[in-house]
């Protein structure tokens, strides 16, 4: 168990300290999520009002875009040099390499999200008539869900062609009932016209069953050959 | 086994036939709606085959991880392809009928939705098996069907509360089937399901000719002599 914790910390170490020196993934997020914004904002015009309704769907839908610019980079430095053969025939249990991705790409994307939340509220205006609180747990939750199976299925996707066009073509199917679930939850605490406690419930399942599944099949993706 | 493809194709034929005179003549004509409710005898019996197909699919699909077989795995990718086309048959039916019955074409209610988005997660299924290199695809192909199934009860949960939130779309009343329509449907049902057999059957002898070509034609490649190459190769310096 401790051998699969270190190589889970050593793997993660890893990623981050190269993401900390490149910037690669955040720059290219950060950006694509504010041009996403600014897009949004000039074809939908809302009012303060308007946007308070479809704030949460605006949101998750530029997250849920840039987490796949980041998550298509994910599995790509792997495969220079064989990294990713290396690793298959060393004793490393795949699952630590997995969780260790996962938690990566966990960690960028509430950065992420970190640095885009001011955007949005001074951008459209928001404010919280629910109870706020709920907010981080929603995000959180809905973080966890889409990088768990994005990962998953970057993976999936380094074995085919076009890979990078492949990723959203898998993900984004799976994903509809999770991404339903941020949205609604989010915009039902920005309204504050009724509970989110539904679907955050709804979003721990969706996380608790992939990350399972995850957990289960990531062995067989692995040593696909 | 070679002899009763055959007798299943007549069968399919004549169950057919019967089944359309059923539902375009023997079934009453419906009070409100008229003749337009008998697209019901398609899109019903099609959608019921589709799933009965996604959950062949789904089983196919474990039992290739489980033991490796090839033909589970082609009993996933025939499955899913008939599925598929069963499935936009619904899709394509409903909207048909429900403009003039609802006034709309397409509404967000549980089981519209929960089709399209079975629809999307069989489409992105067929993408992938079309876009891995060969070696991989049943592997992948199975773990997606297996995230597939295990997503369709969070979709339903999803999308049924979604729904007791908004305002739900007038649906004809339930009511009780005639007897003589529910005969109908089920005749189609049995003839749609016969024919999907049928498809998938075919398919999967033409999907296992394809992989013995296949087989066939790399042994070859690997057995061949290289004479005739040094031969050419040998006039080319002479010419």
């Amino acid at each position: 168990m401790s051998n699969a914790a270190g190589v889970t910390r050593a793997t993660l170490d890893k990623d981050l300290r190269l993401e900390w020196r490149s910037k690669d993934a955040i720059n290219s997020m950060l950006f694509f999520s504010l041009l996403v914004v600014v897009i949004f904002s000039f074809s939908f015009d809302p009012t303060a009002e308007e946007s308070r309704r479809i704030a949460g769907g605006l949101v998750w839908v530029a997250f849920l875009f840039a987490a796949v610019v980041a998550l298509n980079q994910t599995w790509a430095r792997e495969l220079r040099n064989q990294v990713l053969d290396a690793y298959r025939v060393s004793p490393a249990p795949p699952n630590s390499l997995f969780m260790a991705k996962v938690m990566g790409n966990f960690i960028f994307v509430t950065v992420l999200q970190a640095l885009m939340t001011p955007l949005f509220i001074v951008f459209y205006n928001l404010r919280a008539l629910g109870p706020a609180y709920q907010l981080p747990i929603v995000a959180a939750l809905g973080t966890w869900a889409l990088v768990v199976n994005g990962t998953f299925f970057a993976a999936m996707s380094l074995r085919t062609r076009s890979r990078e066009i492949m990723l959203p073509l898998l993900l984004f199917p799976i994903s509809i009932p999770a991404l339903l679930a941020m949205v609604e939850a989010t915009g039902a605490i920005l309204t504050g016209e009724f509970s989110a406690k539904f679907w955050i419930v709804l979003l721990a399942a969706y996380d608790v069953v992939f990350t399972i599944a995850s957990l289960f099949l990531f062995g067989f993706v692995l040593q696909a050959e | 086994m070679k002899r009763v493809f055959p007798i299943l194709a007549v069968l399919t034929g004549v169950l057919l036939s019967y089944a359309l005179y059923q539902a375009l003549v023997a079934a009453p004509t419906e009070q409100t709606m008229g003749d337009v409710q008998r697209i019901f005898y398609y899109h019903v019996p099609s959608a019921w085959t589709a799933f009965i197909l996604f959950f062949i699919n789904f089983f196919a699909s474990v039992a290739y991880l489980i033991w490796r077989n090839p033909k589970a795995d082609m009993v996933a990718l025939v499955t899913a392809e008939v599925g598929v086309v069963f499935c936009t048959v619904v899709l394509v039916t409903g909207p048909i009928w429900a403009r003039p019955v609802w006034g709309i074409w397409w509404t967000w209610d549980l089981r519209l939705t929960l089709t399209l988005v079975l629809w999307l997660i069989y489409v992105s299924y067929l993408v992938l098996r079309r876009f891995s290199s060969s070696g991989q695809t049943p592997l992948l192909a199975a773990v997606l069907a297996v995230f597939g199934a295990l997503d369709v009860p969070l979709v339903y949960f999803s999308i049924w509360f979604f729904r007791t939130q908004h305002p739900q779309p007038v649906v004809g009343g339930g009511g009780s089937l005639d007897p003589r329509m529910l005969h109908a449907l089920l005749i189609n049902w049995l003839a749609f399901s016969c024919f999907a057999a049928l498809v998938c059957w075919s398919r999967y002898r033409l999907e296992a000719l394809r992989r013995e070509v296949d087989e066939t034609m790399a042994l070859e490649a690997l057995l061949e002599p290289r004479a005739p190459q040094t031969k050419t190769s040998r006039s080319g310096i002479a010419g």
